[in-house]
């Protein structure tokens, strides 16, 4: 039964309709962000770039800034390297827990990030550990690194296992297999897993709120900027991490883009 | 072969493991052992009783419970019924256009949640971008649909929509379309087609995608603080209260192994339906 061009053109509208909708506060903090006013009224009558400044000059930005980032990078090399194994133990290899270890990696997902968050700022403490920035990298981890196994494991699924067998056949060892045939052929699945975790890290709240202790990361921040009262900062803040993300997303597409037509090329060439 | 399989099976989900048993289990247990400490006590050296439990019958916490369930409940439906002509069409009609929404959606995600729900206060507050735009246009106001159940509900249906938008659409992508095919060759009108076809065959993807968000707005709490006003209180925003301004651990943690309790049960029930190969387009 294919769909008339009516329902096509309804369905796509109402398509267009949710992302409007999805974007749509996103739009209000931009507004809000380059609003000259301290106190917030629309419609806005004068524009500024004054609360840009005033951020870029504040030295607690900048360590809200470095605090994140930091905690998201530790987390994306870290959940990348789980990832990869854990995504050959839930899709590659035929072993007796297999089924087992799937649902197990769904756990974290379907926990509330709030009560996690809480449960591991209760074991640090039992432990003596004083919670920081290293501690949130711990949290996260627990959260994202089953997310990334994920993505890689939907790319480890669509891979031949004859090509790693030819190269045991061939007489080539585990460790060789992994590093020749393995790697890069995940390769595609690591990085957008990396991107993922990066990306997760960097605007993660819950779990961030209870383990980092005395540090504080962007998104806690303009949380308790949030509820304390309003601040001329929040909106610029939310939008600057929102362009960070932007970057990454766009360096990411332009050199995944790149590195086809260079790929192309060679291919063309030779 | 088959040894050396299992071998490797073992040993790649190791380093995945002992995430789960630093951060995830251990943390766990500690819960699982303050909720059974006197109240007020922040060391687990007391003897062991169960009055932190009987707290949540007493002073009430039973009535978050139940607005946290009933407002999950409220918004998996809600979600249920506006994803499924979207998810439809990603995964059956639109070709190009499936990319478009997929990134849009997944992109949204990587907002902060509180940043998006901020957006929608600004947004919906009197003098914010309706009502002002409204108000400069017409000369006359409306008051904010702000601090109410409506407009928690309406978080909480925003910020889970690609939970239940993109599982719904995985498994409606699961339906041969020669069923459906064949089924209206034999005469089945549109309901039937879609009662006795798309949805029991799309049932992984319904049952992952009303899991998912039902479970996670059970959890939530940035919806009622940030939008809601606390007008209503969940549960999770109760166990928030209770480790920090209640400084109250054994009582905190008695109401995450109630939620936990819940959520678990509702998880693994859920995952062991589905099988994850089928989902996730294993071949063979």
């Amino acid at each position: 039964m294919p769909a008339s061009s009516t329902t096509k053109f309804i369905l796509f509208v109402y398509g267009i309709l949710v992302i409007f909708l999805l974007y749509l506060p996103l739009l209000s903090v931009g507004f809000a962000s380059i609003s000259k006013a301290r106190y917030l009224t629309f419609p806005i009558k004068r524009y500024s770039s004054k609360w840009y400044f005033e951020a870029m000059n504040s030295g607690t930005v900048r360590d809200l800034l470095l605090t994140s980032f930091s905690v998201a990078i530790i987390v994306t090399v870290l959940s990348v390297i789980i990832a990869f194994f854990g995504a050959l133990a839930f899709a590659r290899y035929e072993w007796r827990y297999r089924s087992a270890f799937q649902k197990l990696i769904l756990l974290p997902i379907f926990f509330p990030q709030t009560v996690l968050g809480l449960a591991l700022l209760m074991w640090f403490n039992a432990l003596g550990i004083i919670p920081s920035w290293k501690t949130a990298v711990v949290a996260h981890l627990v959260w994202i690194a089953p997310i990334a196994t994920l993505i890689v494991a939907i790319r480890a699924y669509s891979f031949d296992p004859a090509l790693e067998e030819a190269a045991r056949d061939m007489g080539a060892s585990t460790f060789t297999i992994l590093r020749e045939i393995t790697l890069p052929l995940l390769m595609p699945g690591l990085i957008s897993a990396g991107l993922f975790a990066f990306l997760l890290s960097w605007g993660n709240f819950p779990l961030s709120l209870f383990t980092t202790g005395a540090d504080s990361t962007l998104p806690e921040w303009l949380y308790a900027k949030m509820v304390s009262g309003y601040s001329p900062l929040v909106p610029t803040l939310g939008i600057t991490s929102v362009i960070a993300s932007l970057v990454l997303i766009l360096v990411f597409f332009t050199s995944a883009w790149l590195i086809k037509i260079i790929r192309e090329r060679n291919v063309t060439s030779s | 072969m088959q040894r050396l399989n299992q071998k490797l099976g073992y040993l790649s989900a190791l380093p995945m493991f002992a995430v789960f048993i630093i951060a995830l289990f251990a943390p766990l247990l500690v819960v699982m052992l303050f909720s059974i400490m006197p109240p007020k006590v922040f060391s687990l050296m007391n003897m062991p009783n169960f009055k932190a439990y009987s707290v949540f019958f007493t002073q009430g916490y039973y009535k978050s419970l139940i607005w946290s369930l009933g407002m999950a409940f409220i918004s998996t439906i809600i979600l249920l019924v506006i994803s499924w002509p979207l998810a439809y069409a990603m995964a059956k009609i639109f070709k190009r256009f499936t990319l478009v929404l997929t990134l849009a959606v997944v992109m949204s995600l990587f907002v902060s949640e509180n940043i998006r729900l901020f957006g929608w206060v600004l947004t919906m507050m009197k003098g914010g971008l309706i009502e002002g735009y409204f108000r400069s246009f017409t000369g006359f106001g409306f008051d904010s649909p702000l601090y109410g159940v409506g407009v928690i509900i309406f978080g909480l249906v925003y910020v889970y929509l690609p939970f239940m938008l993109f599982p719904l659409a995985q498994g409606i992508a699961m339906v041969p379309d020669d069923a459906r095919q064949a089924a209206a060759d034999l005469g089945a009108n549109r309901w039937q087609v879609f009662f006795q076809i798309d949805l029991p065959l799309a049932a992984p993807g319904i049952v992952v995608g009303c899991l998912l968000s039902f479970v996670l707005a059970a959890g939530a709490v940035a919806e009622s603080k940030i939008l809601g006003g606390q007008a209503v209180i969940t549960i999770a925003d109760d166990i928030e209260t209770a480790f920090t301004f209640g400084q109250d651990w054994p009582v905190g943690s008695a109401l995450s192994m109630i939620l936990i309790v819940i959520i678990g049960a509702l998880a693994l029930f859920g995952i062991s339906r589905v099988d994850l190969d089928q989902i996730m387009g294993r071949r063979r």
